[in-house]
């Protein structure tokens, strides 16, 4: 403590003045730190103690031992093969995990083209448009999405016709209560020439593209890069395809009396979960792209239009590159939600890994602790690893600023 | 530009000069009043008709569905099924309102017993209190009203809903809970206890201590990073065997733990947004006038960056209103659950039953969120008013 009375003395003192050790930062800062560790440490082991007790007392096995056991139920969408009496756990929880990337990826692919046309939209100066577009996002995004879920599962899709009376649209395509049938494409032989044109054609957009690129910033003269990619990554494979001799036929679903054969079935389950998430996160997203436009200043567009630009390449050259600085980190955000978002899957009973391992495998055989460690694991990497390419990608495209 | 008079050109008898200017004519009839806004908003150009129409088809093919759907089909009466079975007079049976007034009661409390109803009406009333206490920024001693919100309310609804015997109040076990009820509590319950946790999160987010810095890190991004799903099963399944067995929580109090946790996760990084927007002098100014820590972050930095973080704190909240949904996952009688329930009784069991449920349902979740995001959009355009001087 340093008091007015003795400032007489200070310049008889050398260094700073004498403090109780309890009023230096240092010491506290490091006390506090030691305590709170103490405390979280306590409550750690307190509770793998009472963990260890408690499953000991209710003969509850610990470890990964279940992984390899049979699992002895039936999955009714499998994307990799499975039978109840010889797949195991492990095997379940790679379907269930499958099967939620399978549905992350229809979603995400649905509501990023509902979103940039609902956002785009709101945006128009067509005011029905705007209207109904406002009317939408406002619509959806107040009502929760477990509700429209279970609208779209039971109120929607159960109250479809049932198989003998099912819609059936041209071209062998049926919809009823028991889901959606198309036709399936069966490859045969020769299908690997069509696949290696594909790979050829994707490299060769993009070594077009960015050779376009180099040119352009050399000699200020554009290419047609869009229809030399659509030519070789569209292009080349059908060429290709007639080429090998049409290597694939359609298997069409055949109506029978009782159930219907054949071709692609699509449970109703991954058609309520695909259509209310696309929906619900369309209606973000076209939130994030409104901002995302709107956050471009009508400067830019103006610049643009005195350099003599027309509206479409102002869009493309001006004002898009600089929108979706300002929308792709939310967008990924809004990703990310939909992924997790789709575990809603275990209330319209689609087998997703929460489904499948937490639902399912949790109850048979019952090691709470292990099953909710390696869901939520499955979903901290896919964050984890999502954050990390928006990271890297926001330092690519960053303003440089000075 | 002078106008020239009939003196200054010296010709008399010049009558075409004119010597006053032209009164403006009126924009022609195709450019103004309703014809010109038609024409400038939505047949502008080839493109904007073809969105006209497309937009106005799309609203012809979904709007007289569901304004039948909703009113002119609906039945409005009935003790049971029959009343909402289509008919051979009647084949188009719309919605079936009779069914939710038979059921609004159970809605509304679940399986709380019928006498003891007064206690919930009381909590949502003091609830109400506290909420416009609390929202309206000129409302007087909001200080108090916080006391009142965020610690008198809580104590006196814990006894009066969970019951004391001591005074008289007959205890209702939380497993009779539903409905409304449940849904308000657990959203409440959120709201509560998610801001103090997600600013002292925050704050430590934000802390020169690295365990400190370290322990927030992880939580955050730990919760933040998984379904709130995985949350509720963690809280349901994982947390009985972390505490000895004498004091596993009930299920109510389980998933409570869990939305509270993962609500504060959320709002620390929106409390976090609205402490990085602080300009750096506040806080060398608070440091400089010797305030401590907590004295600076008490008086000087949260209020400010708080008042900021309006609006996206109570979108943090509309989350959490319609992710309170999911606790039916451990076995919670909210408000969606009973309708889910409801709609499979065979009492009501009729081809419209469900989308009625559901339509009331999302209705009730429409005029909450819709009004927190309009309480929010108010707030922001009010604070941007004060930025703009």
């Amino acid at each position: 403590m340093w008091r007015w009375g003795s400032g007489m003395s200070i310049s008889q003192h050398s260094g700073p003045p004498k403090v109780s050790l309890i009023y230096d930062p240092k010491v506290r800062s490091i006390a506090y730190q030691v305590i709170l560790c103490a405390i979280i440490i306590f409550l750690a082991y307190s509770a793998v103690r009472n963990a260890i007790d408690n499953l000991a007392r209710a003969h509850i096995a610990s470890g990964f031992g279940f992984w390899n056991q049979t699992a002895g139920f039936d999955i009714s969408q499998t994307l990799i093969s499975y039978t109840a009496q010889g797949g195991t756990y492990g095997r379940a929880f790679w379907i269930g995990l499958l099967n939620t990337l399978l549905v992350a990826a229809i979603g995400i692919v649905l509501a990023t083209i509902v979103g940039f046309l609902v956002g785009i939209a709101r945006l128009s100066k067509n005011f029905l448009l705007a209207r109904l577009s406002a009317g939408y996002v406002e619509m959806i995004r107040n009502v929760p999405l477990l509700l429209q879920l279970l609208f779209w599962y039971n109120a929607v899709l159960k109250a479809l016709p049932d198989l003998r009376d099912s819609w059936s649209l041209p071209g062998s395509i049926y919809l009823n209560n028991r889901g959606f049938f198309a036709p399936y494409p069966i490859f045969s032989s020769g299908t690997e020439l069509v696949v290696a044109a594909f790979v050829v054609g994707v490299i060769g957009a993009l070594a077009f593209g960015i050779w376009a690129r180099k040119r352009q910033e050399q000699t200020g003269q554009q290419s047609p890069v869009a229809l030399v990619s659509l030519g070789l990554i569209v292009g080349l494979p059908i060429i290709a395809f007639f080429a090998a001799g049409m290597p694939a036929t359609l298997e069409f679903p055949e109506k029978g009396r009782f159930n219907i054969r054949g071709g692609l079935e699509i449970l109703p389950e991954l058609v309520a979960l695909v259509i209310g998430l696309t929906l619900y996160t369309g209606a973000f997203i076209a939130e994030v792209v409104r901002a995302g436009i709107m956050a471009v200043s009508k400067g830019q567009t103006e610049a643009a239009g005195a350099l003599g630009l027309r509206t479409g390449p102002t869009l493309k050259l001006v004002v898009i590159p600089q929108a979706m600085r300002v929308i792709i980190p939310p967008l990924t955000n809004q990703y990310l939600n939909l992924t997790k978002n789709s575990s809603l899957a275990v209330f319209v009973g689609y087998p997703d890994l929460v489904q499948i391992f937490t639902g399912t495998v949790l109850n048979q055989t019952g090691q709470a602790v292990e099953v909710v460690t390696i869901t939520m694991a499955v979903y901290l990497t896919i964050s984890l690893l999502t954050s990390m390419t928006m990271n890297w990608y926001n330092s690519r495209i960053a303003l440089v600023e000075r | 530009m002078s106008i020239a008079t009939q003196d200054d050109l010296n010709v008399p008898d010049a009558r075409y000069v004119r010597v006053a200017p032209v009164e403006a004519l009126p924009p022609p009839v195709a450019a103004r009043g309703v014809v010109g806004w038609v024409r400038a908003n939505l047949f502008s150009s080839p493109a904007n008709i073809f969105l006209t129409l497309l937009t106005a088809a799309l609203i012809i093919w979904i709007v007289p569905p569901v304004i039948e759907f909703v009113f002119t089909h609906a039945v409005w009466s009935g003790s049971d099924r029959e009343a909402c079975l289509p008919t051979a007079d009647r084949p188009e049976v719309g919605a079936c309102w009779a069914f939710v007034r038979d059921r609004f009661s159970y809605f509304i409390y679940g399986s709380y017993p019928i006498p003891e109803r007064w206690r919930v009406n009381i909590f949502f009333a003091m609830l109400a209190v506290g909420i416009v206490w609390m929202l309206r920024l000129e409302a007087p001693r909001r200080d108090l009203g916080a006391l009142y919100f965020f610690v008198i309310v809580p104590i006196v609804s814990y006894i009066l809903l969970t019951g004391w015997e001591a005074i008289g109040l007959r205890r209702v076990d939380t497993s009779l809970w539903g409905g409304v009820l449940v849904t308000i509590v657990v959203s409440w319950v959120g709201i509560v206890f998610s801001l103090p946790i997600g600013i002292l999160l925050a704050l430590g987010r934000r802390s020169t201590m690295p365990a400190v810095k370290l322990l927030s890190v992880i939580f955050i991004e730990f919760v933040r990073g998984v379904p709130l799903i995985t949350v509720l099963f963690m809280a349901s399944v994982m947390l009985p065997l972390f505490v000895p067995d004498a004091y596993s929580p009930d299920k109510l109090l389980r998933a409570l733990i869990g939305i509270a946790m993962f609500a504060s996760a959320y709002m620390a990084e929106v409390v976090r947004a609205g402490l990085q927007a602080m300009p750096k002098g506040q806080y060398e100014g608070a440091m400089a006038v010797g305030l401590g820590y907590w004295q600076m972050m008490y008086l000087i930095i949260l209020p400010q960056a708080l008042k900021i973080t309006i609006p996206n704190i109570v979108n943090t909240y509309i989350g959490l209103f319609k992710d309170t949904t999911l606790v039916v996952i451990v076995g919670i009688f909210d408000f969606l659950h009973t309708v889910e329930v409801s709609r499979i009784d065979p009492k009501w069991a009729a081809p419209t039953t469900s989308a009625t449920g559901y339509v009331f349902a999302a209705i009730f979740y429409f005029i909450f969120c819709f009004s927190m995001s309009r309480y929010a959009k108010s707030v922001e355009a009010r604070l941007g008013k004060a930025d703009r001087r």
